[in-house]
């Protein structure tokens, strides 16, 4: 009866889900304005997420993975991942972008149709991070596709992640 | 073995070996005498370590000096060996002579150069297009091929995956892997150790502490600095954090994966719970860059402990009913009782390590093994082994550790002994050191072995992580299994990307 026990139980017990971040950074508010007023009527209050690794240490992924769990709850905001880029409005890139990803990541660019944004997640999507330099890594997300938006951090933490994609979807 | 021990290399010494010599060792793993535990090149020679858990000092390491840039391949003879050698062409430019697989590995011909890492780094032109690379030939009737990545539908690393298909059946996997290589060998080169250790930390995220640990170990040892008692406790303390974090994500999403959504959810709370308690406690979710040379970075005071005890308490009290949901739900264990199984005889070749290796009967865990390393050799604990090999066992084995490790962290409150966390580190007087170190991660043992120059730079540095001889075995468990039951037989062994393709 595990089952029932655990089901009663998210029945009876208050939410976990943190209130929504507020967003006040006036680096990201800055993003915000600059971004397409067109695009963002178009794409409305709900977008559709495709994450790219470009060659991350995979750190960035679990803190992705976190925004779906019950204390981030991601999908509460009209946000969610899927599966294809073809059904995406948004990038979200990670990594220094190694030479060996990024055939792939411009294929996935040119796979998302417009209008569409790219959101650079991690320090190392900034401009290589450690990584830069080196034979491997072209370094830094926009050097291979247009960059929209920069959420910095090794990794950023899923609340600094949210902030970041509520950005998009703020009212300029 | 004949050799002139090199005694600069600690706490295993390193012995250089004439070409029979090194075929001899390979030809000994080969029968199944001992474990290859690394294989990598340098500028000039090659060198393997080799675990013999019955023979003194356990670990041995052999080096062949190549002025001619060829060695004898013990991929030949033993194929765990096979991608390491293919990987050492690439970089190194080292030709292991009768390595039955001519294809490059990691080098997809983006780099721009040939042979990176060596002392003569040809430029090469970067193609636009993707060289081709042919896949294995597979043959007969109604087979068909599913390409697979290297941009998958989940939230997840890239690889490519090419299956062969007879029906729904999988007759074989062949991996690509090599995407995520961000050359991190070489952004060590001359890097100091605080650089260094910062690479280090990013070669998996997802085992940020225990590459922490590996690294600095490995510098303790070349330098001969032992860090202090508490910063030892606290790396545990943290590792164990790290592990409990891996394997509770990991029981969720191999669930979910069965569409099992229910314990991903629950299993991603006390996820989120152990993460915020790193937090509060380090000042970083993953505690990335906590562990450095010569101790930690961190301390933890009254509040800390107090949160952590918060936190085994609360696991303890949730997860064994999670575990009673997983084992009394028919429709769950009907997706992962059987499936990709992974035969004991195959992870012993490999020395598969971490889960992978324990629920297929080969119980090596780097923290108990060979003595183990402080401060697990002062700790009670057990190391779950399981025959079955398959995905449920896989399961059971990160239930068992989960509770291994909420045990732990009870035990390493209780004793953290006082004291400072960390000591300076100043280069060697004037001479070259060397340093080889394991620790074990959540999915195995990660080794690091580094050379520092008299200036306590990094001259060369090797961090092989557990996914390299796990990787193999991926192929072996998904045949005669259906397609669809890919993913569940991937998320299970859940090998990093990052940290194999460096």
């Amino acid at each position: 009866m595990p089952m029932r026990k655990t089901f009663l139980e998210g029945l009876l017990h208050r939410p976990l889900t943190d209130p929504p971040p507020a967003l006040d950074d006036p680096e990201l508010a800055e993003l915000g304005r600059k971004l397409d007023a067109a695009a963002r009527r178009r794409l409305g209050r709900s977008l559709a997420i495709r994450e790219v690794d470009a060659g991350s240490c995979n750190g960035c992924e679990l803190e992705i993975h976190a925004l779906n769990n019950a204390f981030h709850d991601l999908e509460r905001f009209g946000l969610r991942f899927v599966a294809s880029p073809r059904h995406a409005d948004v990038l979200l890139v990670t990594g220094p972008v190694t030479r060996n990803m990024r055939e792939a990541l411009e294929r996935t660019w040119r796979a998302t149709p417009d209008p569409k944004w790219v959101v650079a997640v991690g320090d190392c999507a900034l401009d290589g991070g450690l990584f830069a330099g080196g034979y491997a890594c072209v370094g830094g997300v926009s050097a291979v596709v247009p960059v929209d938006l920069h959420i910095r951090g090794c990794p950023p933490m899923p609340a600094q992640l949210l902030k970041g994609l509520l950005t998009l979807l703020a009212p300029p | 073995m004949r050799g002139e021990a090199d005694t600069r290399c600690r706490p295993w010494p390193r012995r250089a070996v004439d070409a029979p010599a090194w075929e001899a060792a390979a030809e000994r793993l080969a029968e199944g005498q001992g474990t290859l535990l690394a294989l990598w090149g340098e500028v000039g020679g090659v060198h393997m370590a080799v675990l013999d858990e019955a023979a003194a000092p356990g670990i041995e390491v052999l080096s062949l000096a190549c002025p001619d840039g060829r060695f004898p391949s013990v991929g030949r003879v033993h194929a765990p060996a096979i991608r390491p050698e293919r990987a050492m062409r690439d970089l190194f430019g080292l030709e292991p002579v009768g390595l039955p697989d001519p294809r490059p590995w990691l080098d997809h011909g983006r780099w721009g150069v040939a042979a990176p890492l060596s002392a003569t780094p040809s430029a090469r032109a970067a193609p636009d297009a993707a060289p081709a690379y042919p896949v294995l030939p597979v043959e007969g009737e109604d087979l068909h091929e599913v390409p697979v990545g290297p941009v998958h539908a989940g939230i997840i690393e890239p690889g490519h995956f090419r299956f062969t298909c007879d029906g729904e059946t999988v007759v074989r996997l062949e991996e690509r892997l090599g995407y995520v290589h961000k050359g991190i060998e070489e952004r060590m080169r001359g890097a100091d150790l605080d650089r260094a250790a910062r690479l280090a930390a990013r070669t998996s995220g997802d085992s940020t502490v225990a590459y922490g640990i590996a690294f600095a170990r490995a510098a303790e040892a070349a330098l001969g600095v032992a860090p202090p008692p508490r910063a030892v406790w606290l790396r545990a303390l943290m590792a164990e954090l790290e592990r409990l974090a891996n394997h509770l994500g990991d029981v969720g999403a191999i669930c979910n994966d069965a569409s099992f959504a229910l314990m991903h959810a629950h299993c991603g709370i006390l996820r989120e719970r152990v993460l915020r308690a790193a937090m509060t406690c380090f000042g970083h979710r993953l505690m990335m860059d906590r562990v450095v040379p010569g101790g930690v970075a961190c301390n933890l005071d009254a509040a800390g402990a107090a949160a952590l005890r918060a936190l085994v308490a609360e696991i303890a009290a949730r997860f064994p009913r999670l575990a009673d949901l997983y084992d009394r739900t028919a429709s769950l264990l009907d997706r992962t009782v059987g499936t990709g199984i992974v035969r004991p005889d195959l992870a012993r070749r490999f020395g598969a390590g971490g889960h992978v290796g324990r629920a297929s009967g080969r119980a090596f865990d780097s923290r108990r093994a060979l003595g183990g390393y402080p401060p697990y050799d002062a700790l009670r604990f057990e190391v779950p082994v399981l025959e079955e090999g398959d995905v449920n066992a896989r399961v059971w084995i990160r239930i068992r550790e989960i509770e291994q490790s909420l045990a732990l962290i009870g035990q390493i409150l209780d004793r953290l002994p006082d004291g400072p966390v960390r000591v300076p580190l100043s280069p060697a007087a004037g001479e070259a050191c060397e340093g080889l170190a394991l620790a074990e991660s959540f999915r195995g043992e990660v080794l690091v072995w580094l050379r520092l120059d008299a200036e306590g730079r990094v001259a060369r540095c090797h961090l092989r992580d557990p996914s390299w001889f796990q990787w193999p075995l991926l192929e072996a468990a998904i045949e005669d299994n259906i397609i669809a039951d890919f993913p569940l037989c991937n998320k299970s062994f859940n090998c990093s990307y990052s940290g194999h393709d460096l």
